[in-house]
């Protein structure tokens, strides 16, 4: 037992290291979102609130399941997940037109966003089956590949190419963290580098390429797809060091800041915080993330150590490329801040991943309890 | 290569790769909060100025126009506060639609809405196309309230120009409108495109535009993205044009173009001490009032309809056959050569030169004739004559001394110089010898001869002063010294008492003497032939055969103060001008006499200019369908006007073959009373 001071077991085993500071960060969040409504609770912050509050509830009950139910949970729910993105898909092709959500009546399910943490799961549960001799054969590579192909398939089919990728990177980042050997990532980065320029020609939509290129030279299209990235930029920007004050941005006041309350909170944030605000948050987040991985390295076997790392992985990745985006380093990809950008599915994914995390730490105890 | 792989192993890499992973997370931050620190701080200045330009919007204020004052002070062009419309044309989403909700709103005939959305449809896109002024508030309100269905309408108050005496003052003044693509072009400043922002197009108000136009205001404001305004930052005030001070006589000038009345005509008035333009009158005229927002198809089809030019200022732009106007100066020239004033000619009706009879006016004869008389009488054969003996060149020369063919230095658009014609220049335009009919025609003003009114003008204030008067139109209070024109004091008189005969003696205006006392006017009549003999009495029938009256005058006769012609176009004879002649000068000398005598007159014909301008309209407007052709933009207008007024007066294709016959005096000798 750690400190000499006798909690109750319930308070002491609180995962407080990742709950105070994600709090502060959707107190921060909700914040922004009250002023990028323009002064008011309502429509943005107060959701984004209850929304946080609820999703840390079904985190905290997540934390409490044991690895077996995890790894059971892995294949089926990998399926099911599978078969709700191809429901997706079939509605949207008899409903006539893309569509990523299914209405379920009580609540709009994107099953897209379930697959993040979904494929780290089933990748975990993979690596840790995988007899150890195994890892540099054929199998550890191509089975592994063919998980997150489907899902990423379907997913570019809906098209949305940021969640695409973000299942991509977490698959990859699971695979890296298994151990298989580098010439498969060196051989793989030479062949992405080959195949980038095709897939654009080939794979991507005609606004997908335009985002690209918008990307490359924001001033070609300064009314059209470079709005969006020099608008932040300019928010960002003029900002300064300490902003312009709570409810002073005018970027994000007067509308010229595209999604000021969802890709680009960011930016409504450093316009009236400045650069104090932006590296609070990217402290905030550092913090997030250094616990997610000191999770993942105190984890006692393989399962728990990919899964935590897979979710720390997956959580960074909407955070640097949101970043990215707002900066202006990225092409614009539509892809949220976690737990400052509004919108239920974002909050629920990363609060999924968060909750992950916190079953792993709770594990990492319960192991050490044992060995104490 | 075999290595023993453990999970102890696959341990070990994990955690290298977990590192790995981990140092490329915290550089990613590093990179992020280093790119964001270079943005916020570094380059914090260019983006806090983009963030400005993008909330803060300068609209320009356009400026009060300056007065345009006459000679007393009192506005010939002023401003008038009031409520306007216009469009963006860029901004619109879909024109027509947008066209016809404002129509509606604002009241608009069908004819108006298609001259709208042509306008709108030419336009350059960024700059406005006014839609409506002087508009009533609860119009300009209902336009106000219905804003978010009319993207790309701008409703405002502004000012507006306002000429008090309309029609009347439409040729001299000009009249200004929206910029056009060429002027934009020529001036590339936004105050070119601010809706509202008018600038001269014709007249003194494109001659004096840099004067008039002022400092434009500027209102800062601050928009949202969609460009609806927040609040007002900061507003800087416009700062009116100057005012242009003209010599003309407001009142007269009104008075003046009202009294030519049902006719096409001008009349200027000179002060010849000063050369001071009192009035520059040319009728019938347009309303410049209502060609500020562009000017209508409806308006425009009318105008240029009407075989009386109205588009034209015929002060300047019409030339006449001075007729026998020109005669006084004829006699200057001959006194100039020598020829005794009293010696006589004996007119029985014609001259025989050669085998050739030259007609006099007058059938009948003249009997014995002297200069004075030869003046007052107008007697042809006295000219024939005594011309036969000078020869043409100092008839030509004078004719020059006096005005004619002279371009003065006025700030007009166009002023047509004429010809006085000589052996040289028939030489070189038709290449023919110089005849004796040549010199015929020219001693009683016809042929080849042609002056505007301002030049005769001119010519009737040199008369009265002997001195080289020049004319000007901008009030300054210097006396000018005009140079002697080298007419002994005896001879000026002479002419002069032979001119005041022409209306106080025997002489062929008897009806022009003024009512006033003490004032008597001198004058010389003239009546100028459009077509030959056998196509018209140049009394009756069609209006454009008929003769040019012609009348130049000057007052009081023994020291003369003011001068000036008057020209009724196909008025029939010299009977026309000199009435107006009369009224013009009573009207200086006793204004309550010279308005009794137009109040009567404008109840024959209904009412004054403007009045009969507008029902024209109206009765034109209810005539004419939607198919009219569209008016063409200021610049274009003016150069078709000024094409059609040269057209108008151009020399014959081929040269006179014969002497010229004149009629016998449409206006015989009045011994009747003075009206």
């Amino acid at each position: 037992m750690r400190g000499a001071v006798a909690l109750p077991p319930v308070v002491a085993e609180f995962p407080w290291r990742v709950v105070i500071p994600l709090t502060l960060l959707v107190a921060f969040g909700a914040a922004v979102l009250h002023s990028a409504a323009g002064g008011s609770m309502s429509p943005y912050a107060s959701s984004h609130l209850i929304r946080y509050g609820v999703f840390l509830v079904v985190a905290l009950v997540i934390s409490y399941f044991p690895q077996e139910w995890a790894r059971f949970a892995a294949i089926p729910g990998y399926l099911a997940v599978l078969l709700l993105l191809l429901a997706v898909e079939i509605a949207g092709q008899i409903g006539g037109g893309s569509q990523r959500w299914l209405e379920l009546g009580f609540i709009r399910l994107q099953p897209s966003e379930v697959m993040k943490p979904g494929i780290i799961l089933i990748l975990a549960a993979f690596f840790h089956g995988l007899p150890v001799g195994m890892i540099g054969s054929w199998r550890a590579l191509l089975i592994p590949l063919g998980l997150i192909a489907l899902p990423m398939g379907l997913v570019l089919l809906q098209p949305d190419l940021g969640t695409s990728l973000a299942i991509a990177f977490g698959g990859v980042v699971v695979m890296f963290l298994a151990g298989i050997p580098q010439k498969w990532f060196i051989g793989g980065g030479i062949a992405g580098i080959i195949a980038v320029p095709l897939l654009y020609q080939f794979a991507l939509q005609p606004y997908q390429q335009q985002r690209v290129l918008t990307f490359l030279d924001p001033a070609s299209d300064p009314q059209g797809n470079g709005y969006h990235i020099i608008q932040s930029q300019i928010a960002i920007g003029s900002g300064g060091m300490t902003g312009k004050g709570f409810g002073e941005g005018s970027q994000s006041q007067l509308q010229y800041l595209p999604e000021p309350h969802t890709d680009f909170v960011f930016a409504t944030m450093a316009e009236e915080w400045g650069l104090l605000g932006g590296l609070l948050v990217l402290l905030i987040f550092g913090i997030v993330l250094r616990w997610g991985l000191i999770v993942a390295r105190d984890a006692q076997d393989r399962f728990s150590r990919l899964l935590a790392g897979g979710l720390t992985a997956t959580i960074f990745f909407y955070v640097a490329v949101n970043l990215m985006m707002v900066m202006g380093l990225a092409p614009v990809v539509g892809i949220p801040l976690p737990f400052m950008s509004h919108g239920g599915s974002s909050m629920m994914t990363n609060m999924l991943c968060v909750g992950g995390l916190m079953m792993v730490e709770r594990w990492n105890r319960q192991s050490g309890e044992r060995k104490l | 290569m075999e290595r023993k792989l453990s999970s102890n192993s696959l341990r070990q890499t994990f955690e290298r790769r977990s590192f790995v992973v981990g140092a490329i997370q915290g550089g990613i931050g590093c990179l992020l909060a280093a790119r964001m620190g270079y943005i916020a701080v570094a380059e914090n200045e260019k983006y806090e100025m983009e963030a400005e330009s993008n909330r803060v919007n300068l609209t320009l204020i356009p400026p009060r126009r300056g007065w345009i004052l006459d000679r007393d002070g009192s506005p010939l062009a002023s401003n008038r506060a009031d409520f306007r419309v216009d469009i963006i044309p860029e901004r619109l989403h879909d024109a027509e639609a947008t066209v016809n909700l404002l129509g509606e709103l604002l009241g608009f005939t069908e004819v108006e809405k298609i001259d709208l959305l042509e306008r709108v449809e030419d336009s350059r896109g960024f700059a406005a196309v006014p839609v409506a002024n002087g508009l009533q508030y609860e119009k300009f309100a209902a336009v106000s309230v219905r804003l978010p269905e009319l993207p790309g309408v701008v409703p405002q108050r502004g000012f507006s120009r306002f000429y008090p005496t309309g029609a009347s003052v439409g040729h001299l003044i000009g009249y200004v409108g929206a910029p056009s693509r060429e002027e934009y072009e020529m001036e590339p400043q936004p105050l070119l495109l601010t809706p509202g922002f008018k600038m001269g197009k014709d007249g003194l108000e494109q001659q004096f535009e840099q004067t008039l136009r002022g400092e434009p205001g500027a209102r800062r404001v601050e928009v949202t993205a969609s460009g609806r305004i927040v609040r007002d930052l900061e507003t800087r005030d416009d700062v009116q044009g100057q005012a242009v001070r003209l010599t003309i006589d407001g009142p007269l000038q009104d008075y003046a173009a009202r009294r030519i009345g049902l006719e096409s005509g001008s009349v200027v008035v000179m002060d010849c001490m000063t050369g001071d333009l009192l009035c520059m009158a040319s009728m019938p005229s347009f309303d410049p009032n209502s060609f500020s927002d562009g000017i209508g198809r409806l308006e425009y089809s009318m105008l240029s309809e009407n075989d009386r030019v109205p588009l034209r200022n015929k002060v300047l732009q019409g030339l006449y056959p001075p007729g026998s106007t020109v005669k006084p100066t004829v006699g200057m020239a001959l006194l100039g050569e020598g020829v005794d004033p009293d010696q006589t000619v004996n007119c029985s009706g014609g001259l025989r030169v050669g085998n050739r009879v030259f007609r006099c006016w007058k059938r009948g004869g003249h009997g014995s004739v002297d200069l004075a008389k030869a003046i007052y009488q107008s007697c042809d054969v006295y000219f024939y004559a005594m011309a036969q003996r000078t020869g043409m060149w100092p008839i030509a020369e004078a004719c020059k001394k006096y005005g004619m063919q002279q371009q003065f230095d006025l700030p007009v658009v166009s002023q047509f110089y004429g010809t006085v014609p000589d052996p040289d220049w028939k030489m070189e335009k038709y290449g023919r010898e110089w005849a004796a009919f040549d010199t015929v025609n020219a001693t009683i003003g016809q042929g080849y001869m042609l002056a505007s009114p301002l030049q005769l003008a001119v010519m009737a204030s040199r008369l009265a002063t002997s001195e080289m008067v020049t004319p000007r139109l901008v009030l300054n209070n210097t006396r000018p010294q005009f140079a002697g024109m080298g007419v002994s004091s005896e001879y000026k008189a002479y002419i002069r008492q032979a001119m005041s005969d022409v209306v106080n003696g025997p002489g062929t205006a008897g009806r022009a003497r003024l009512p006033v006392e003490d004032v008597l006017m001198a004058g010389k009549t003239g009546t100028a032939q459009v077509v030959g003999l056998n196509l018209s009495d140049g009394r009756t029938g069609p209006w454009r055969y008929r003769d040019h009256g012609l009348f130049i005058f000057f007052a009081p006769f023994d020291n003369p103060r003011y001068a000036g012609a008057v020209v009724i176009e196909h008025g029939g004879g010299s009977g026309s001008a000199y009435p107006v002649a009369r009224d013009v000068m009573t009207f200086l000398f006793d204004p309550q006499k010279g308005l009794d005598a137009l109040h009567s007159l404008e109840a024959q014909w209904g009412g004054t200019a403007q009045e009969r301008l507008d029902r024209q309209y109206n009765a034109y407007a209810t005539a004419a369908g939607v198919d009219l052709p569209p008016a063409p933009p200021p610049i274009t207008l003016a150069r078709q006007v000024d094409a059609e007024a040269r057209a108008a007066v151009a020399e014959p294709q081929v040269a006179d073959t014969d002497a010229f016959t004149p009629r016998e005096d449409a206006t015989p000798r009045s011994d009747e009373n003075v009206t």
